[in-house]
Parts: structure tokens; C-alpha cells; sequence
């Protein structure tokens, strides 16, 4: 296979990490909504922890995001 | 109406040239990689003083004078309330992870936290340099939290501090599979530490370099990709807050866990 070809499939299959930041960025989000639903006073006091987990899972995506960039242009 | 569509028959045609250059420059546009390229001002080899160096100054430098210039009024003044709140969101992270340690160690994670957040912050300003974006600083960073963490771990404990890698509760005969795993999460920790802060910092200014060759390269319609950029910018500074947020509560939570080992 030429060696460009096989980068930009490389390239593609890198990027599917950010499916799973999706994912888990959906999932903190969705149960913090639910949760604050549930019990509206411990809310704002979970803030901080919300966004620690999204970073936690934004930041597995974005390792995937890097790592398809270095290949189509590293 | 008229006006609308005057303007929209000249963004075509402008947007038929631009196309055409955008080919003639081939893969050119987007260019990723070139914003993190180190130039030496000061050439002395090792010791170079580079544009990394310059840009550490110059957060080193403004937090400084955030801190100088900030008076300490009764009713606060902008730049003294900006002061204010990060000493205390520092001092309540601080607090909440370490309780009667908080005090100890509150200069270190306040110097690291205001550090990192500067340096991303600083990195979001065009034509700057993001000095988190190499993983060397941030590897750095991390290394300084964890030998310190560990040190102080067994200055405190002893031998005790040990007893971190060996849970309460667990049954004999998966123990030694838990240590090891526990092990393995302690020294994984400056890498988990430097490679967050990095990747995030090296990915996000990559997506913003990619969208702004797309707007090169789109031409008169290129105003698509650059109210996304306007987007991605904003989620680039909370991204760039966050993860000093991040790197500073974990390095509390490391901390804690060298003065408490015992889970």
C-alpha cells in the first residue's frame, strides 16, 4: 500500500478515540444533570467534580486527536 | 434583500479564486506542527534562551505583577478581585483535599496552579508560545510533584507509607495482583500527570491551527469554519483553566496521600 494511503487510514482509525471522549463526556455530563435534578442544593457543590471528570475523559479523546495530527502532519 | 444578495454573488465568485489559490498551495495551508517549533534567542547550546524560556518569564512576570499591583482595599477592585478569587479557589481546593495539611502545602500548589493556568492562558494569545504544549515542561512539572510526594511520604511515614500500595480488605489471594496494579498506578502517575496536561494544550492549538487553514482554504464561505474557531477559542480557555484546575488537584490528592497513606 503507498505509504500517504496508509496514513490517512491511520489518520482515521486515530481519530475514533474522540467516539469514546464523546461517550464519556456525554456520561458526566448527562448523570451530573441527572443528579442535580434529583437534589438541586448539592448541585453547586459538585461543580468542581464535574468538570474534573470532564477533563478526565476529554483528555483520552484528545491523546487520540493528537496522535492522528502527528501522523497526517509529524 | 438586494444588498444580501449583492453581497452573496460576490462572495461566490470571491470564494471561486480563493478556492483555486487554496489548490495551487497545495497542503501548505494547514500547517499544525510549525507553532510548536523552539527557536533559540540566546544561543548557548544547553543553556539556551528560548522562545519556551521567554514565554516562562513572561507568565512568571505577569503573575508577579497580578499579585504587586492588586490592592488590598476593603471593596475589591477588578484586578484585586481577579487575586482574590484564584488565592481562594486554590485555598478551598487546597482545604477540601488535605484538611490540617492544607496550610503546608498551599504555596506549592498555588505557585504550580497559577503557573500552569498562566502559561495556557498566555499560549491562547496569537503568535505566542504555549510553554505546557512541550512535554518536557509539563513532565518537569510532574516529576517535581511526584519525587516531592514520595520523599515527603516517607520522610512522614516511614516505612508505613508502604501500606499506600497495600489496600485494606482485600482477600489473599488476589493481594498480590492488587499491589502490583497499585504499584504500576504509582509510578504511572508523573506520566498520566505531564501527558494530560500536554496533549490537551498540543491538541487543542493544533485543532485551532487545522480550522484556521480550513478558513484559508474555504475562502469567502471560510466565515463557517471561523465562528467555530470563535467557539473552539472559548472552549480552548475553559479547556486551558481546567486543566491547571486539574494538575493542581491532583497534585493535592497526591500529597494526601503521602501524608495519609492508609487509604
Amino acid at each position: 500500500m503507498d505509504v500517504e494511503a496508509a496514513k490517512m487510514i491511520g489518520a482515521g482509525i486515530a481519530a475514533v478515540a474522540l467516539g469514546g471522549a464523546g461517550i464519556g463526556i456525554g456520561t458526566v455530563f448527562g448523570n451530573y444533570l441527572a443528579g442535580a435534578l434529583r437534589n438541586p442544593a448539592a448541585a453547586a457543590s459538585q461543580r468542581g467534580t464535574l468538570f474534573l471528570g470532564f477533563a478526565f475523559a476529554e483528555a483520552t479523546g484528545l491523546i487520540g486527536f493528537a496522535v492522528a495530527m502527528l501522523i497526517l502532519f509529524g | 434583500m438586494t444588498i444580501l444578495a449583492l453581497t452573496t454573488e460576490a462572495a461566490v465568485e470571491t470564494a471561486g479564486t480563493a478556492a483555486e489559490g487554496a489548490v495551487e498551495h497545495g497542503e501548505k495551508i494547514i500547517d499544525p506542527i510549525h507553532q510548536f517549533v523552539i527557536t533559540r534567542y540566546i544561543d548557548l547550546g544547553a543553556l539556551s534562551f528560548t522562545n519556551s524560556a521567554l514565554w516562562a518569564v513572561i507568565a512568571v512576570v505577569c503573575i508577579t505583577l497580578l499579585f504587586m499591583l492588586a490592592p488590598s482595599n476593603l471593596v475589591p477592585t477588578r484586578l484585586q478581585s481577579i487575586a482574590e478569587s484564584i488565592y481562594e479557589l486554590v485555598d478551598n481546593m487546597a482545604h477540601d483535599m488535605l484538611h490540617e495539611n492544607a496550610r503546608r502545602v498551599f504555596p506549592f500548589v498555588l505557585t504550580l496552579f497559577l503557573f500552569v493556568l498562566f502559561a495556557n492562558v498566555l499560549g491562547l494569545i496569537p503568535y505566542s508560545f504555549t510553554v505546557t504544549s512541550h512535554i518536557i515542561v509539563t513532565l518537569g512539572l510532574a516529576l517535581t510533584v511526584f519525587i516531592g510526594a514520595t520523599v515527603i511520604g516517607f520522610m512522614r511515614n516511614g516505612f508505613g507509607y508502604l501500606k499506600l500500595f497495600v489496600p485494606p480488605g482485600v482477600p489473599g489471594a488476589l493481594l498480590p495482583l492488587v499491589v502490583l496494579i497499585e504499584v504500576v498506578s504509582y509510578f504511572i502517575r508523573p506520566l498520566s500527570l505531564s501527558i494530560r496536561l500536554f496533549a490537551n494544550m498540543m491538541a487543542g492549538h493544533m485543532m485551532l491551527k487545522v480550522m484556521a487553514g480550513f478558513v484559508v482554504m474555504l475562502g469567502a464561505f471560510g466565515f463557517v469554519p471561523l465562528l467555530a474557531m470563535v467557539a473552539l477559542t472559548g472552549l480552548e480557555l475553559l479547556v486551558a483553566a481546567l486543566q491547571a484546575y486539574v494538575f493542581a488537584i491532583l497534585t493535592c490528592m497526591y500529597l494526601n496521600d503521602a501524608m495519609h497513606p492508609a487509604h
